[in-house]
């Protein structure tokens, strides 16, 4: 137990330092480059219409005051964590003025649940079919399942995605290609509503779970393929142990420790994934939102999707590392 | 070297499927260095022609024509992923083996850095950079920057085979024969190494092309600039599919799907050369 807790505490100041260099480094990037928010802010407002110098100067005045960009950077830096820490980072631009953090808050339940339900599916799906592929290496449907995953791992994100949207969107038009409920449903928790967000969300997650299903797949059957050749598992087979049994809690349990390891490890480039497919499906998550700001030249709202964004794929990594004790049970005794 | 690609070739059918798909896409990519127009240029032919025996990949929307519009398009996607997998190959060789042979403060301190870079989703970092860089986000800049961004998985790898070398008879007598560290390193050492970085390189390319494609798409890089992404985002801007302009859409998504599943079963078929004990397994079958 106590290698346990020693191990959660290491974790758990990655996670911290993982927060802060991130969102420190976004900062930066931001506030060190030679466009000023302000003045983009004023050429948004200024393009539509004619106003008096006056006004825009009135305006730049308290533009300058709300971001505070007239102060040194250190001041600004210390600043703008406090306002982070307080979850107020001020209005964003293109739905003024409704707060960053509001649109934020109001994205983040989509991209989390089509990011653990994809996650969950492709990791056990990936694993299973890889392990067995590993252990009855002569099973023709699973190299079939083989050759197709990894066929469609390489191929980026938005690709699949895209085939997809033309697949289900143009030639046969089965399902929802776009949003994340049907316009006439009122949300809520009620049947249909659920329903429809469900039925939303099989193409996003669908997409998803294609690409990352070879990544488990391929890592899975090369441990396996090199488990079984191990002495415990001749052992098990001598010893007249079912099948089933040694498939999947001598051999496959043992592989899943490192598969595990690797999910952390990737959950950073999943998100990504998660992001690219939000919008082309116009889901309503964090991606779109992002882009959505991005287009619009949203700063704040851009600073607050993105330390929103490293935050949560750390929490995620952090959750993974917590879930070690159940697959491997030397930790929990020492 | 040659003789360990003809064995490849014959022994191995991935690596053989592998090198055909990425032959063709990279001889299409070189044909763009005799190409008769200037890929710059708008409305040079007449526009929307489907594929045709003068336009062998049809014209797009915008007057171009397909095949040398797609030709420069995938040289400049090509030369971008090269850019970022020998660029981040530098960093990760260098940190994996300085953090392997070194061991201590040093190990422990770039170890905590390859780690932080591991956990970011970089995506939202990327978009942040043409945020602020805006057009000047063209082929070269997003290149160094996707290098920086791109070295630690494999940097760890490296360290993990630096990490036995350094226990091994060879280094103790190149340290009693007063060798210095960084000779070590990259004269005794890299050698070692080496097959990991090849086949490591053609997954950062991967990497690298796949996030340039996706950038692209969204708008996100400097758009003027012919890249496979560029295409896609023009297409979609003029809603091929809708308008049925499909040739615009289906031709680069087949050949850059070519160019990704030849590229993975190289890194494949080279990672089980690597690994002898799957080498073995082949023989057997």
């Amino acid at each position: 137990m106590k290698a346990y807790v020693l191990f959660l505490a290491k974790r758990a100041l990655q996670l911290l330092s993982v927060i802060f260099f991130g969102i420190s480094a976004a900062f930066f990037i931001t506030h060190l480059s030679p466009i000023d928010p302000v003045e983009q802010a004023i050429r948004r407002v200024t393009s539509r219409s004619n106003f008096s110098p006056t006004a825009v100067q009135a305006l730049r005045e308290s533009l300058t005051d709300m971001y505070g960009v007239n102060e040194p950077l250190l001041s600004q830096f210390i600043s703008f964590w406090g306002r982070l820490v307080r979850g107020d980072l001020g209005p964003s631009l293109i739905a003024f003025p409704t707060p960053a953090m509001t649109l934020v808050s109001r994205a983040l339940p989509w991209t989390v649940g089509l990011l653990i339900t994809s996650v969950l599916f492709t990791w056990i799906i990936g694993n299973l079919a890889g392990g067995l592929a590993g252990y009855y290496q002569k099973n023709r449907a699973l190299k079939l399942f083989g050759v197709v995953s990894m066929g469609l791992q390489p191929i980026p994100y938005y690709i699949v995605a895209f085939i997809l949207l033309i697949l289900f969107g143009f030639l046969w038009p089965v399902l929802p290609i776009s949003g994340g409920y049907a316009m006439h449903v009122r949300p809520g928790w009620n049947m249909q509503f659920i329903l429809s967000v469900l039925n939303h969300a099989i193409l996003p997650a669908l997409s998803l779970v294609l690409v990352g299903m070879g990544l488990w797949f391929l890592g899975m059957r090369a441990l396996v393929s090199n488990i079984i050749t191990e002495d415990y598992v001749t052992y098990a087979e001598i010893a007249g142990i079912r099948r089933s049994r040694i498939v999947f809690a001598y051999v496959m349990r043992n592989a899943a420790i490192p598969q595990l390891t690797a999910l952390a490890m990737v959950l950073g480039g999943i998100f990504s994934g998660t992001v690219i497919t939000e919008q082309v499906f116009s889901y309503p998550g964090l991606g779109s939102l992002l882009i959505d700001a991005v287009n619009g030249g949203d700063y704040t709202l851009v600073i607050a999707v993105t330390a929103v964004a490293i935050t949560a794929v750390a929490g995620a990594i952090f959750i993974v590392d917590l879930l070690y004790p159940i697959l491997d049970p030397r930790i929990r005794v020492e | 070297m040659v003789a360990i690609i003809k064995d490849l070739i014959k022994y191995n059918r991935e690596f053989a499927i592998g090198i055909v798909l990425v032959s063709i896409v990279v001889l299409f990519s070189l044909l763009s260095l005799f190409s008769p127009v200037d890929p710059t240029i708008l409305y040079s032919v007449m526009p929307e022609i489907a594929p045709s025996r003068d336009f062998i990949f049809g014209t797009n929307s915008r007057g171009q024509d397909m095949f040398w519009q797609l030709s420069f398009a995938f040289r400049n996607t090509l030369t971008f992923g090269l850019i970022v997998a020998v660029l981040s190959r530098v960093i990760s060789i260098v940190v994996g083996l300085v953090s392997g042979y070194l061991g201590g403060a040093a190990d422990r301190i770039l170890m905590f850095f390859n780690d932080i870079f591991v956990s970011l989703p970089l995506f939202p970092i990327l978009v942040l950079f043409y945020f602020v860089l805006r057009n000047n986000l063209n082929t070269y800049n997003l290149a160094l920057l996707m290098a920086c961004l791109g070295w630690p998985f494999d940097a760890r790898l490296i360290r993990s085979v630096a990490l036995g070398l350094r226990n091994r008879e060879f280094t103790r007598h190149a340290v009693f024969s007063g060798m210095s560290p960084r000779k070590i390193m990259f004269e005794e050492h890299l050698p070692y190494v080496l097959p990991i970085v090849f086949s490591t390189a053609i997954a950062n390319m991967i990497w690298a092309i796949g996030l340039e494609v996706t950038l692209a798409v969204l708008g996100f890089t400097n758009i003027n600039i012919p890249t496979v992404g560029t295409t896609l985002y023009w297409a979609n801007n003029h809603s091929a599919m809708v308008v049925g302009v499909w040739w615009w859409l289906v031709i680069p998504v087949v050949i850059i799907v070519m160019l990704f599943i030849g590229l993975f079963l190289l890194t494949v078929s080279l990672n089980e050369y690597i690994d002898p004990r799957s080498r073995l397994r082949r023989m057997e079958a």
